[in-house]
């Protein structure tokens, strides 16, 4: 398997890069709105090989980072009944909600299970037919369409006491709303290479359309994320905005239409809450009532009370892009991976946790 | 809310530091015990101009306990006698206890002593104590081992964390991430089209191998050599971690040059490790100062163990206490030590 190598060849690399630093005139600030593409960016030292002209800005990084407060502590009260086990991917656990973390509750006795897809947790539901197995639905469109196989899945084996408590949230509304907030100059999207082989790069036409906003689909290789870059500062220098898909090995313009299809049949479109973004419209998905005998939101109706946000924590500002982690008061001092006090420095793709873990010799450089 | 005991206390990185540091050496702290070697090695009491001692101990509570490439008695001994030979010692003794879950088949249990028999004998050691309990089923996971072990430290080599200096150059014995990513793999069903295998193996044959090429060296010597590390737990970034902290030194290492199989950096990228962070069970880390490199390099890639052994890096006394890292394309960037669990009960 020579995959990898093929995408991270030095010499490509190179040439991709001489060719923006001869493009790259005026100063453009582009956004990543996915946190696999900011770990990548960190991880193979891009940034610094960019000219000083390019500027890179994390966006909302990953479904952890987003997810709002609020139905944090719903999830952690839900995991709190007896004779549930909560079934979560791993990032998740150690993010501190209003009063402690899953990974807290797990100690203190909830059953807690980390599970990396929803089919695992719907085998535990199937070895333990006694229990209510409720699955943390969180994801983006990517991750939603494996949660409706597996709904479908469990209606076809009759699985009874198998729950979901969908955070699932979409992409291209949170862009136009980081877009409508009018708080982030930016000048290009680098578009989330997985979710759009998913939703198709025809979701973000609104982009050039709407905003005039140029945009380029980019998978996770370095040569990949330098393409993208690339097309962007081409078309800021030019004036133009297009969607250039730069993932074409792996995205359509339509997408998926199997998942997408999946998805639609199972979840219905609705308002969503985001960390840093607040009430979203049309930028959340729940279960169509077809399916509602498996929410978890309406068979569990918790309690929690207002959540109450670390107050000092900057990460809604992270994921909105108007804040890099380093200018958070909190970053490194207080806040780390070992005792994270917001997402975006507990998840494996949160921006806090890329600066923190890849941080330049220089910190805010 | 109280402190409680979590998973990522026992993953080899920051936690685990702060476990060791803020409690266990605050109650049992001593010379000896602070060096945090992987072996402690001692002046046995009483005795005089037979060599010093080398003494460590481990505990295996590894899942699955069988895994290609090895099982947790291979591991059991494997990981002991590594931590001897990481001294410098010859591996002579060990010990070995066993916890046992109630319901565990007997055969498995031969299985796997039979299976620490053969490896206690490739390596050249004896399991001379021992020690069995047996608990409630649901109070341990089928079986756990703890091995301690003692060797003996030949007079005239003296390694250790502290002692790596600037100018010295990094060499690891071959390919990172192997066991982690087995054991990964076989927890999460993941089938690759080159099967992993765990790298589970005593070195202690690689060291000796290793200590012979230098005092034959021309302009070389055990002086040359400054400290041997297995990079186990937390993998080879959080012991070039530890030893920057421990010898004050800045550590800089090149990622091209660093070898890792195909089928596990394809098992990374599936899973978002980075296999700098994955446990290994059969490579070791060495530093040496330049003159006694190519020496030591000749000897590890003409033995079995060290086939694929590389020079990945250099000491600097600049930036002390971080390590950098060269990326594939050129670029600079911390390599940090790990800050949560990344796989929990690898070994």
């Amino acid at each position: 398997m020579r995959y990898l190598d093929e995408f991270r060849d030095p010499q490509l690399a190179r040439r991709l890069l001489d060719h923006i630093w001869a493009r790259s005139t005026r100063r453009v600030c582009l956004m990543e709105f996915c946190g696999g593409h900011t770990h990548a960016i960190f991880r193979h030292g891009l940034r610094q090989m960019l000219p000083p002209t390019v500027e890179l800005r994390s966006g909302p990084g990953c479904p952890v980072c987003v997810t709002a407060d609020r139905d944090l502590d719903r999830a952690i009260a839900i995991a709190r009944l007896p004779n549930v086990i909560l079934t979560t991917f791993g990032d998740m656990l150690k993010v501190p909600g209003s009063s402690g973390s899953l990974q807290e509750a797990r100690a203190e006795g909830a059953d807690v299970r980390i599970v990396y897809s929803t089919l695992d947790a719907l085998q535990i539901a199937r070895e333990h037919p006694d229990r209510d197995v409720v699955f943390l639905g969180i994801g983006f469109e990517t991750t939603a369409p494996t949660v409706a196989a597996a709904l479908l899945q469990a209606e076809a084996e009759g699985i009874r006491r198998f729950y979901v408590l969908s955070l699932h949230k979409l992409t291209p509304p949170a862009m136009r709303a980081i877009l409508d907030s009018g708080q982030v100059g930016l000048g290009g999207i680098i578009g989330p290479g997985h979710v759009t082989t998913v939703v198709g790069s025809a979701a973000w036409e609104f982009l050039p359309r709407e905003y005039h906003m140029p945009c380029a689909v980019a998978g996770f290789e370095p040569l990949d994320i330098l393409r993208a870059v690339a097309a962007l500062v081409e078309m800021a220098e030019e004036g133009r905005a297009e969607v250039v898909n730069a993932y074409s090995r792996s995205v359509r313009p339509q997408g998926n239409p199997v998942a997408l299809a999946m998805m639609e049949r199972v979840f219905a479109v609705d308002r969503a809450d985001w960390r840093g973004l607040g009430s979203v419209p049309q930028s959340g998905l729940t279960l169509r009532p077809a399916y509602a005998r498996f929410d978890a939101a309406l068979a569990f109706p918790v309690e929690t009370g207002p959540s109450r946000p670390h107050p000092g924590c900057r990460c809604g500002d992270v994921v909105r892009g108007v804040l890099d982690p380093p200018d958070c008061p909190l970053f490194r001092r207080v806040c780390t991976p070992a005792r994270p006090v917001g997402p975006c420095m507990v998840s494996a793709e949160g921006a806090c946790a890329a600066w923190y873990t890849y941080g330049q010799d220089d910190e805010d450089g | 809310m109280d402190e409680t005991i979590l998973l990522a206390h026992g993953s080899g990185g920051q936690m685990s530091h702060g476990l060791i540091e803020g409690l266990f050496l605050k109650y049992l702290g001593n010379p000896i015990l602070a060096a945090l070697d992987d072996a402690a090695v001692v002046d046995p009491p009483g005795a005089s101009g037979g060599g010093r001692l080398a003494f460590t101990t481990d505990s295996y509570v590894i899942s699955p306990i069988f895994f290609p490439g090895g099982d947790i008695g291979k591991l059991a001994v494997c990981g002991t006698v590594n931590d001897l030979a990481m001294s410098g010692a010859t591996p002579i003794y060990l010990s070995a206890g066993f916890i046992l879950e109630e319901g565990l088949p007997l055969a498995e249990l031969e299985r796997v002593v039979a299976s620490m028999a053969e490896t206690a004998r490739a390596a050249g050691v004896s399991i001379v104590a021992g020690d069995t309990k047996v608990v409630e089923h649901g109070k341990a996971d089928r079986l756990f081992i703890n091995t301690a072990g003692i060797g003996r430290v030949p007079a005239g080599l003296e390694l250790g964390n502290d002692r790596v200096r600037p100018g010295d150059l990094i060499l690891l014995s071959g390919t990172v991430g192997d066991h982690g990513m087995t054991i990964m793999s076989q927890r999460e069903g993941l089938r690759f089209s080159s099967p992993l295998q765990s790298d589970c193996a005593p070195l202690n044959g690689l060291v000796t191998a290793m200590l012979a090429a230098l005092l034959a060296a021309d302009d070389a010597g055990w002086g040359a050599l400054h400290c041997m590390r297995d990079p186990t737990r937390g993998g080879v970034a959080t012991v070039l971690n530890e030893i920057a902290a421990r010898s004050g030194v800045g550590i800089e290492v090149e990622e091209a040059a660093i070898p890792v199989r195909e089928a596990v950096r394809a098992a990374c990228e599936l899973l978002g490790l980075d296999p700098l962070y994955v446990a290994n069970e059969g490579k070791l880390l060495a530093f040496v100062s330049p003159e006694g490199a190519e020496p030591l390099l000749a000897a590890m890639r003409a033995h079995a163990d060290g086939r694929e052994a590389a020079i990945i890096g250099r000491v600097t006394a600049e930036h002390a206490g971080r390590v950098a890292l060269r990326t594939v394309l050129g670029a600079r960037r911390v390599l940090s030590m790990l800050a949560g669990e990344q796989l929990p009960r690898i070994c």
